[in-house]
């Protein structure tokens, strides 16, 4: 790249990753986001794949009207919307807060370090 | 007929046609907007960083539209605005996978991905693997997604020509899949991913921006209550069953196991898709990763909601029967709804926008596909690295002209063919062959080369074999060879079979693997990924 701001930072073989990884500011901050992703995820694959079982198999009880013609299949369907919304909101929330500003230290650190560009950088 | 509106409902295919002009004049004005914008976007094209990921100048907001506008392709728009209008709940069912599937790319991939690859999902897949077998592999299957994609998007450009301007002949249409594929050539060729990612945003805000107004318009005609239009459209169908589940998916238990085995592939295939996962590399941080998927959840979402009205709006003022019976069938329902509400002009805007749709997402996955080619296969594997950024762009230009004469006659090939099948055998693909690796390379340190190589392949062929022997390609009167029959498996989607084989396949060959990977390597990838240390910082000209 013609214009890096750090042009000679090199290679990162300077820098043990290794030792990194096992650090306890970086182990936190895995901890912090696998135990906010992966229960995540699986909650909303659960959620979705019951609703697609219920519109699947359980045909009369999502056509129970319950408002006019506004049955529980309809709500199920739009309360879909409604937690893949709220999962984003509260994910993005959660990153701001908990993840952010350790993962913006330990890079910091390393930069300081001299860590620059992956080495296939051109 | 329902009479509770008093608009008129009478559409014929000949009132369509008397708005052909209006619809090319439209569509000319956007190509022209468009090209101006490349033209203007392609000063700065010199580096692969440049052409392949824009420079990573875009915010997350502008990078999150563009997603929109990748991700909603003409069979979105017009294919479940007509599945909800035909089959009712359904098609509203059909389109929740396509947005929850966004949770994965969020939680999962956007960010990780953003940190530690550089132009391609390859790029993520070998970092701490061989990379040789890893990147052939991984270049293979985004191939293979983009491919399909793009087969069934220059296909349906032909269909889609023959219902908004009412060109029939053979002829006519193969002239409009050419004028397509040159148009997306200029594009990409002269734009690079600058070029392609505004096309991409123009086109979404008009999508968006059409199917709002829209909405309202069709709300408005009910008193905006919901319960009110639904009440019109089964009225109009007359069939009550429009607002249960079970008119598409129910018809048999094969049918629903089908339906299981289409929800996975849609929720798991999405991240995996090659064409999205290149665009997290346009904008400079993994925080504007982030924003990019937050602003294309809200985006999709939105543009979801608004089908469900359109598409039981156009049950209600034209009704299923019609739409069966009207030139292009089930894709017909917008363009008419469009036509009953705001005559020929709605009707030539949106027509306009259903093209501007092709054209955006056709030149999306012929970028990626160059770059997967040039990136991937020449640089990394054929010259092993020895080449400099300019030797790389040359390539892809190339590969932007050999891909875009390829579907151009592949488009021009598949007309009439019933491909269809080719976007949902994409997603099935992105999820059996991609998404297992990224995910295991992310998150599993013990993960090796074999395991990477036996999941992509055998999840790629999986899926492949078993859509040949499906009923999608012979055994019915709707298949693709309606004469022949050895459709021995009986489900029209393979995801249910081909993606679970792909994780276990992926576990099984790590386990068996006697090498074991480079632990520095994995330390780096994992720090990277989630400290987004050393990745590549936006370049100001």
């Amino acid at each position: 790249m013609g214009n890096d701001p750090n042009p000679d930072a090199g290679t990162a073989a300077a820098v043990d990753f290794q030792a990194v990884q096992s650090s306890p500011e970086f182990t936190e901050l895995r901890k912090r986001h696998r135990s906010f992703v992966f229960p995540m995820a699986v909650a909303f694959l659960l959620w979705y794949f019951a609703y697609v079982l219920l519109a699947d198999y359980a045909h009369d009880f999502m056509s129970t009207k319950l408002w006019g013609n506004i049955n529980v299949g309809l709500v199920l369907g739009l309360l879909q919307f409604v937690s893949t919304f709220a999962i984003t909101t509260w994910y993005v929330r959660y990153a701001n807060k908990k993840l952010d500003p350790i993962a913006t230290d330990i890079r910091h650190s390393l930069e300081d370090e001299g860590v620059g560009l992956p080495e296939e950088t051109k | 007929m329902s009479h509770a509106v008093n608009i008129p409902l009478a559409v014929t295919a000949d009132d369509i046609k008397d708005s052909t002009w209006i619809n090319i004049l439209i569509f000319a004005l956007f190509v022209g907007v468009t090209l101006v914008v490349v033209l203007r976007a392609s000063r700065n094209n010199k580096t692969a960083a440049d052409y392949y990921a824009a420079g990573r100048s875009f915010s997350g907001g502008q990078n999150g539209t563009a997603i929109a506008g990748d991700y909603l392709s003409a069979a979105s728009f017009l294919g479940i605005c007509g599945a909800i209008a035909i089959n009712g709940y359904d098609g509203f069912l059909y389109s929740i996978g396509f947005l929850v599937a966004w949770l994965v790319a969020l939680l999962l991939v956007a960010e990780l991905l953003r940190n530690t690859g550089k132009f391609t999902m390859a790029d993520v897949l070998s970092f701490r693997l061989r990379q040789r077998p890893v990147r052939i592999a991984a270049a293979i299957t985004t191939l293979a997604v983009c491919f399909f994609y793009l087969l069934a998007q220059m296909a349906g450009a032909g269909a889609l020509v023959s219902l908004l301007i009412g060109i029939d002949s053979r002829l006519g249409q193969s002239v409009v899949i050419t004028v397509v594929g040159a148009l997306m050539i200029l594009y990409v060729l002269v734009g690079g991913m600058k070029g392609t990612t505004w096309v991409q945003i123009i086109k979404a805000v008009l999508l968006i921006a059409g199917a709002f107004i829209m909405t309202v318009w069709v709300l408005a005609l009910h008193g905006f209550n919901l319960s009110e239009l639904l009440g019109s459209a089964v009225e109009t169908a007359g069939n009550p069953n429009l607002l249960n589940p079970g008119l598409q998916y129910g018809v048999s238990e094969a049918s629903k196991l089908d339906f299981i085995s289409l929800a996975l592939a849609l929720v798991l295939g999405t991240a995996a898709l090659p064409h999205v996962l290149m665009r997290f590399y346009t904008v400079p941080t993994a925080r504007e990763a982030r924003r990019s998927v937050v602003w294309a959840i809200w985006l999709i979402g939105a543009f979801y909601l608004f089908t469900l009205v359109l598409g039981y709006g156009a049950a209600a003022l034209i009704g299923p029967e019609a739409i069966k019976t009207a030139p292009g069938g089930v894709n017909s329902a917008a363009p008419l709804l469009a036509f009953a509400l705001g005559g020929p002009v709605l009707l030539g805007l949106i027509s306009a926008v259903a093209f501007a749709t092709i054209l955006a997402v056709v030149a999306g996955l012929t970028i990626t596909a160059a770059a997967s080619f040039a990136h991937d296969i020449y640089a990394n594997v054929v010259r092993k690295g020895q080449v400099d950024s300019a030797g790389e762009v040359k390539v892809a230009r190339r590969t932007v002209v050999v891909i875009g004469v390829v579907s151009i006659l592949g488009g021009i090939g598949a007309q009439g063919q019933n491909v269809a099948f080719l976007v949902a055998l994409a997603f099935a693909v992105a999820a059996s062959a991609n998404l297992p690796t990224i995910v295991y390379s992310l998150f599993w340190k013990r993960f090796t080369t074999q395991g990477a190589v036996w999941s992509m392949y055998g999840g790629l062929t999986a899926a492949i074999v078993l859509i040949a022997f499906s009923p999608v390609v012979s055994g019915k009167e709707t298949s693709m060879i309606p004469g022949a029959d050895f459709a021995i498996f009986g489900l029209n989607n393979p995801g249910i079979i081909s993606i679970p084989l792909a994780f276990f396949l992926g576990w099984l060959g790590t386990v068996l693997d006697k090498n074991r990977e480079d632990a520095s390597k994995q330390a780096e990838m994992e720090v990277r990924s989630l400290t987004g240390v050393g990745a590549e910082k936006a370049v100001d000209h």
